[in-house]
């Protein structure tokens, strides 16, 4: 592993599967009836939140303290940048504080990159989403819940397994992060979008593309659906579809879509959904529908990718 | 690049110095400890092995098996990785964890029998005895080892040893054990082998 995890192509094979062994053995201690580690006792875990979620960073606070590291939650509403602090400023002001790790999610893409090679802090930098770029974390845990179910049946391995990824490629950090790390770890992705939310320079990333959800459904192993981002789409920009109902009916996953699919196929997603848009309300209650397992097996692999990052000693790379 | 520290006790393939028990010195020596193990727990009933990984672990099922053979009851087996519990897990690379399988059963309440292969410094047992508290409160502890080098730095000993080996810090002890490695062996080394045990 590297110093930082700012992309899913920092990751080679062996550290992508370093990572879900870890996070096999983090999960396993879910389980138990104190679910507290040692492992960094100590040091210090900043999340550093330029951009409103929930799920990520409570998932990142919950690994943090189950490896008993101090955590310390920075968001930006409220704080010195909403009165015009740079990224370098906070970062210096961290640095004086002694974070061991920054956790960064940011609306601007390449932030985290900024913050992890300018030399502004000496701390880790782990990137929890950065514009439309990448979201490495959610790559990881979705691997993971892939691996946990698809790996027993074929040698303990995502390959030749068959990807489909399905919506709003085009604003997706989710989705280029997936891209990535799954082709590492010897996966084909199929992306499947309407063509307005596929990015230029598409064919440059080494997937399939689809239009015809109908016809990518039957081969897949696994169906993560995304969301359709639409706080991202500037109105000025034109219309991306022409109404919600018809990409629903074109790109949604309903009851009927999901009778096509093979028996041992799962359907995910990176949340938040918008049930009755991308997926029906019975898809995702459906047996199938791993979106509940995903948030726990966050918890697992972002204590995995903590544990790796910060558990030896200071300046080991 | 750090590279995950594994247990580098035994490379494959790398059979160098001198054999101080064969595989048919270790069979005698677990079986010993299995009957040293009954004759103290006077019986099999509440016992639970957990082996340290990873050669622990063989040793600890090895074991199982010759309790069951003497007493017809099937001993519970697990294993426990101490890695982050260690004291010197800030030292050197980044450690990669082990499986920890606790018996269906818990340790609750029970006699537990830690079991490792090699005995040195103590800090692994002192890790695996604060891993151990966060699991359950077993009645009583004890701990099984194959060899017992010496140069402990914490009060702590065995219970049950395969074999007292009195060695000085700089020779590295190797113990190797089917399931793991290829033979059943544990051989001795000189300092000219390259670097101080552990």
């Amino acid at each position: 592993m590297k110093r930082h995890l700012l992309s899913a192509a920092d990751l080679t094979r062996d550290d992508a599967e370093l990572v879900l062994r870890t996070a096999e053995e983090m999960r396993s201690l879910a389980d138990r009836p104190i679910k507290k580690l040692p492992a960094l006792r100590g040091r210090t875990v900043v999340n550093l939140f330029f951009e409103d979620s929930t799920r990520t960073r409570i998932s990142f606070e919950a690994a943090a303290k189950r490896l008993s590291a101090d955590v310390i939650n920075f968001a930006a509403k409220g704080s010195s940048v909403s009165k015009g602090e740079s990224l370098k400023d906070t970062a210096l002001t961290l640095e004086a504080m002694g974070a061991d790790a920054v956790v960064i999610r940011h609306p601007a893409s390449g932030a985290p990159h900024r913050l992890a090679n300018s030399g502004w802090v000496r701390s880790s930098v782990v990137n929890a989403g950065d514009g439309t770029h990448e979201h490495p974390t959610q790559a990881l845990l979705d691997a993971f819940t892939m691996w946990r179910h698809l790996g027993p049946t074929s040698g303990g391995s995502l390959d030749g397994r068959r990807i489909a990824i399905v919506g709003d490629v085009l604003h997706s950090r989710v989705a280029r992060s997936n891209c990535l790390l799954l082709q590492t770890l010897g996966a084909e992705v199929t992306l499947v979008a309407p063509p307005t939310l596929l990015p230029v320079g598409i064919e440059g990333w080494g997937v399939e593309t689809s239009y015809d959800l109908d016809g990518v459904l039957p081969k897949a192993d696994a169906v993560m659906m995304l969301r359709v981002q639409r706080e991202r789409m500037d109105r000025d920009k034109g219309g991306f579809f022409p109404t919600a109902r018809e990409y629903s009916r074109r790109y949604g996953l309903d009851g009927r879509r999901m009778a096509t699919l093979q028996d041992h196929t799962i359907v995910m997603h990176p949340g938040p959904m918008v049930r009755g848009m991308e997926i029906s309300a019975d898809v995702a209650d459906s047996a199938r529908s791993v979106i509940v397992e995903q948030v726990t097996n966050g918890v697992a692999v972002r204590m995995a990718v903590l544990y790796l990052l910060l558990s030896g000693e200071e300046g080991m790379d | 690049m750090a590279a995950p520290q594994t247990d580098t006790r035994v490379e494959p393939g790398e059979q160098a110095g001198r054999t101080v028990l064969d595989a048919r010195d270790i069979d005698r020596a677990l079986t010993r400890i299995a009957h040293e193990i009954l004759e103290r727990n006077k019986g099999a009933g509440d016992l639970v092995l957990l082996g340290i990984p990873r050669r622990g672990v063989p040793l600890a099922r090895r074991i199982a098996e010759k309790i069951s053979a003497v007493e017809e009851l099937t001993v519970p087996v697990g294993s426990l990785d101490v890695t982050m519990y260690r004291d010197d897990l800030r030292r050197g690379p980044v450690r990669a964890l082990l499986p920890t399988e606790i018996p269906t059963g818990g340790i609750e309440g029970k006699i537990v029998v830690l079991v490792d292969d090699v005995l040195f410094s103590g800090r692994t047992i002192r890790s695996a005895l604060d891993a151990m508290t966060e699991v359950g409160r077993p009645g009583a502890v004890r701990l099984a080892v194959l060899i017992d080098r010496g140069h402990r730095e914490l009060p702590i000993r065995a219970d049950f040893v395969g074999k007292n080996l009195p060695t000085s810090l700089v020779e590295r002890v190797r113990v190797a054990l089917t399931g793991v490695d290829e033979v059943d062996a544990v051989t001795i080394e000189g300092p000219a082998a390259g670097g101080v045990a552990r």
